[in-house]
């Protein structure tokens, strides 16, 4: 079939909750269409495939235009979540707390778990160099999932042919 | 093998257009179409997706399959090589699964 060569990488650059998901289920339907995938954390997305952080990612509500009252069911249409309810100490752990209800209702498995599946289901997962380095990371730092830390021209190597995807 | 395949309708994507008109030597031909052997660990499969199926209407997703017959997700893939879920849902003749997981 003509989808049988095809390939798509992923850089996954931010480390907040919401940003995690985006290669997760991309990758996940691209894997279910018979499609590689690669997915390279660099920056803040390291902190996906981190043991320490993955089960900790978070939903920061200061500075968040999409962040409106409606969010939580209620019928005030385009009205705003002030920023200052934002900088509320506990504020970032409700909002997070609330996505993470809102995914698990959607039977969305949480980050780890994805990992596992798109790692079962054949995906190619790399961190990045530089920032393994920056950060002081350590091999026993990141989940198993993780294929190993490769260099940007690495991953350039290896995504030889594919689509690339920032996020 | 493929007489059986002349005799029913596949939409444009390759999915049979009637659930009804599926057989179990039907399953064996577009299977082999695939590329696929079918053992007993793949009629697990079929039979749990058929029913599912065919109960709510819609074809279930990788992670309805994992979920509802306890098979791993890397055992799932090497089964059905290349979209385990499409190609269940092919050989079990349902329609394309729907949904994002």
């Amino acid at each position: 079939m003509s989808e049988e060569n095809r390939k798509i990488a992923f850089i996954c650059s931010k480390g907040d909750l919401d940003m995690a998901y985006p290669a997760l289920i991309m990758g996940w339907a691209a894997l279910g269409n018979g499609i590689d995938v690669t997915i390279f954390f660099t920056f803040w997305g390291l902190d996906l495939v981190t043991e320490k952080r993955v089960d900790k990612l978070e939903l920061a509500p200061v500075a968040n235009t999409s962040f409106k009252f409606s969010l939580m069911g209620l019928p005030t249409g385009n009205l705003g979540i002030p920023n200052i309810m934002g900088i509320i100490p506990g504020m970032t752990a409700f909002a997070s707390w609330f996505m993470k209800k809102k995914i698990e209702s959607l039977d969305v498995p949480p980050v780890r778990e994805y990992l596992e599946m798109l790692h079962d289901a054949g995906a190619h997962m790399y961190g990045c160099k530089m920032t393994v380095d920056m950060f002081g990371l350590k091999e026993d730092d990141f989940l198993p999932v993780l294929d190993g830390v490769v260099t940007a021209g690495d991953f350039m190597d290896m995504t030889e042919g594919a689509q690339i995807i920032f996020i | 093998m493929s007489a059986i395949l002349e005799t029913v309708t596949f939409n444009d994507e390759g999915f049979l257009t009637d659930p009804n008109a599926w057989s179990r030597e039907l399953a064996e031909a577009i299977a082999a179409q695939e590329g696929i052997e079918l053992t007993e660990k793949h009629w697990e499969i079929i039979e749990f997706c058929r029913q599912k199926g065919l109960e709510s209407g819609a074809a279930p997703t990788l992670r309805q399959i994992t979920k509802g017959t306890g098979i791993s997700t890397k055992e799932l893939f090497s089964l059905f090589p290349k979209g385990p879920a499409k190609k269940v849902a092919k050989i079990a003749g349902l329609g394309k699964p729907e949904g994002c997981v």
